[in-house]
C-alpha cells in the first residue's frame, strides 16, 4: 500500500495534532477573555475545593454550555477539543494500519482506544 | 487579588514553567502542581486537573513536529500506549481513594527523583542490532535520520519496558504529570532505542496517556475551566517557545539551576504533605 506508507500516516498524524491543539487553544484563549472580562473582579475561589457544577463534568452538559454561549461552558468545550485530539490520533492510526491490513496494530490500536473510551467515560470507578 | 491578576500572575509562571521545562527536558507539567498549591494555596484537585490538560497540549504540540521529522516510532508508541493507558486509569482510580497529603508526599519523592535523574542525565549509546522475540513479532525496529542517511535500529527488553511504562502511566494518572522522564528511562535503559527516538516517542505518547486519565478526572469535577485556562495557554506557549531557543542553545547549567529548583520543591511537598497542610 504505497499511499498509505508510513511517511505519509507520519505526516497526517503531525497535521492532525497540530490543528486539534491549535483550534482548542483557539477556543480557550478567545472564551477565557470573555470571561475574565465578565468574572475578572470577582475573587478567585479555586482555594478549596467544591467540585464542577454537574453541567461542566460531561460531554452533553458541556456541549450544552458551550450553544448557550456560557463562558465556562465555552472554555470547558476548548479543554474537551484538547483531550480529543490525542483520541483522534488513535482513532486515526485504527484507520491507517488497517488501510496497511496490519492486523495486529489494528488489534492493538482499538485495544488503546477502548482503554480510553472507557476512561472517558469514567463515572464507574 | 481577583480572578483576573490571578489569572495573569499564573499565566506568566506557566510560561515561564513551560519555557524552563522545555529547554532542560523536565518538562513543565511536572513544576505546575507544586507551584500552583505552594505558591498560590490552590487545591491539589484542581491543580492536578488544571496539569494535566496542560500536558495534554505540550505535548501533542511537540509531537506534531517529531512525528514529522520521523524520530518517533509509532509501532513502539502504540503497543506501549497500552500499558501506559491501563497505567493511567489505574494511576487515576487510586488518586480518588488517597488522602490528599499522601498524594503530595508521592508527587515530592517523583519530583526529587525527576531532578536526579536530569541533573545525571547521562544516557547510552549503545543501539541494539538484535531484536528480542516479542519485538520481532510485533516488528519494532525503525530507522531514524542522522547526518549519514537514516539508521536502522532494532528493540530489545519489551516486557520490562511494558512494565516500567505500566508505572509511568500510573503516575501520570495519580499525580497529573506526564512522566516523561520514566518514560525515556523505559525505552532508552530497558529497550535499548536511540535516545532521540525515546523522548521523542514519549512525547508522542504523553497525549494519549494523559487524555486516558483527563477524561476521569473532568467527570469528577477536578478540571476548572477558569483555572486551566491560564494553565494551559502558558504551558503551551512557554514550551513552544523554549523548543525554538533549545536548538544550538547551552542549557547544562540551566538545567543544572533547574533540577535544583525541582529538588526543593519535592522536598517542600513532602514536608507540606507530612504536615497535613496540602
Amino acid at each position: 500500500m504505497a499511499g498509505w506508507a508510513d511517511e505519509r500516516v507520519d505526516n497526517f498524524m503531525g497535521n492532525l495534532l497540530r490543528i486539534g491543539v491549535s483550534a482548542a487553544a483557539m477556543v480557550v484563549l478567545v472564551s477565557g477573555g470573555a470571561y475574565l472580562a465578565r468574572h475578572g473582579h470577582e475573587a478567585p475561589r479555586y482555594q478549596v475545593f467544591i467540585g464542577e457544577p454537574k453541567e461542566l463534568t460531561n460531554v452533553p452538559g458541556i456541549v450544552e454550555q458551550a450553544l448557550a454561549w456560557n463562558s465556562n461552558g465555552l472554555i470547558q468545550f476548548g479543554l474537551l477539543m484538547l483531550i480529543a485530539t490525542p483520541v483522534a490520533r488513535v482513532v486515526f492510526s485504527v484507520i491507517a494500519f488497517g488501510m496497511q491490513r496490519d492486523w495486529v496494530y489494528v488489534a492493538i490500536t482499538l485495544t488503546v482506544l477502548g482503554l480510553l473510551c472507557f476512561g472517558l467515560s469514567g463515572s464507574h470507578l | 487579588m481577583n480572578t483576573l491578576e490571578l489569572s495573569l500572575v499564573i499565566a506568566v509562571g506557566s510560561v515561564l514553567a513551560g519555557f524552563l521545562g522545555a529547554l532542560t527536558g523536565l518538562g513543565g507539567g511536572v513544576v505546575i502542581v507544586p507551584m500552583l498549591t505552594l505558591a498560590f494555596g490552590i487545591d491539589i484537585r484542581y491543580a492536578i486537573g488544571a496539569s494535566l490538560v496542560s500536558v495534554i497540549a505540550t505535548s501533542s504540540g511537540a509531537a506534531a513536529a517529531y512525528v514529522k521529522e520521523g524520530y518517533s516510532n509509532i509501532r513502539v508508541g502504540m503497543f506501549l500506549e497500552i500499558a501506559t493507558t491501563i497505567g493511567a486509569i489505574t494511576g487515576t482510580a487510586i488518586a480518588l481513594r488517597l488522602p490528599l497529603r499522601v498524594i503530595a508526599v508521592i508527587f515530592g519523592v517523583v519530583l526529587m527523583y525527576s531532578a536526579y535523574l536530569s541533573w545525571r542525565q547521562e544516557h547510552d549509546s549503545m543501539v541494539a542490532h538484535q531484536p528480542d522475540r516479542l519485538a520481532k513479532l510485533l516488528r519494532l525496529g525503525g530507522t531514524f535520520p542522522t547526518a549519514n542517511g537514516l539508521q536502522h535500529y532494532e528493540v530489545q527488553g519489551v516486557p520490562l519496558g511494558f512494565g516500567v511504562m505500566y508505572v509511568a502511566g500510573m503516575l501520570s494518572g495519580l499525580l497529573g504529570i506526564g512522566s516523561g522522564a520514566v518514560k525515556v528511562l523505559a525505552m532508552d535503559k530497558a529497550m535499548k532505542l536511540p535516545f532521540k527516538v525515546s523522548t521523542t516517542t514519549s512525547n508522542f505518547m504523553i497525549g494519549v496517556t494523559a487524555a486516558a486519565s483527563a477524561g476521569i478526572y473532568l467527570n469528577r469535577g477536578y478540571i476548572d475551566p477558569a483555572l486551566a485556562m491560564p494553565v494551559m495557554l502558558g504551558v503551551l506557549a512557554g514550551s513552544l517557545a523554549g523548543a525554538r531557543v533549545l536548538a544550538g542553545a547551552q542549557v547544562r547549567t540551566l538545567r543544572l539551576i533547574f533540577s535544583i529548583v525541582v529538588a526543593l520543591l519535592g522536598v517542600e511537598m513532602i514536608f507540606n504533605g507530612l504536615k497535613g497542610r496540602i
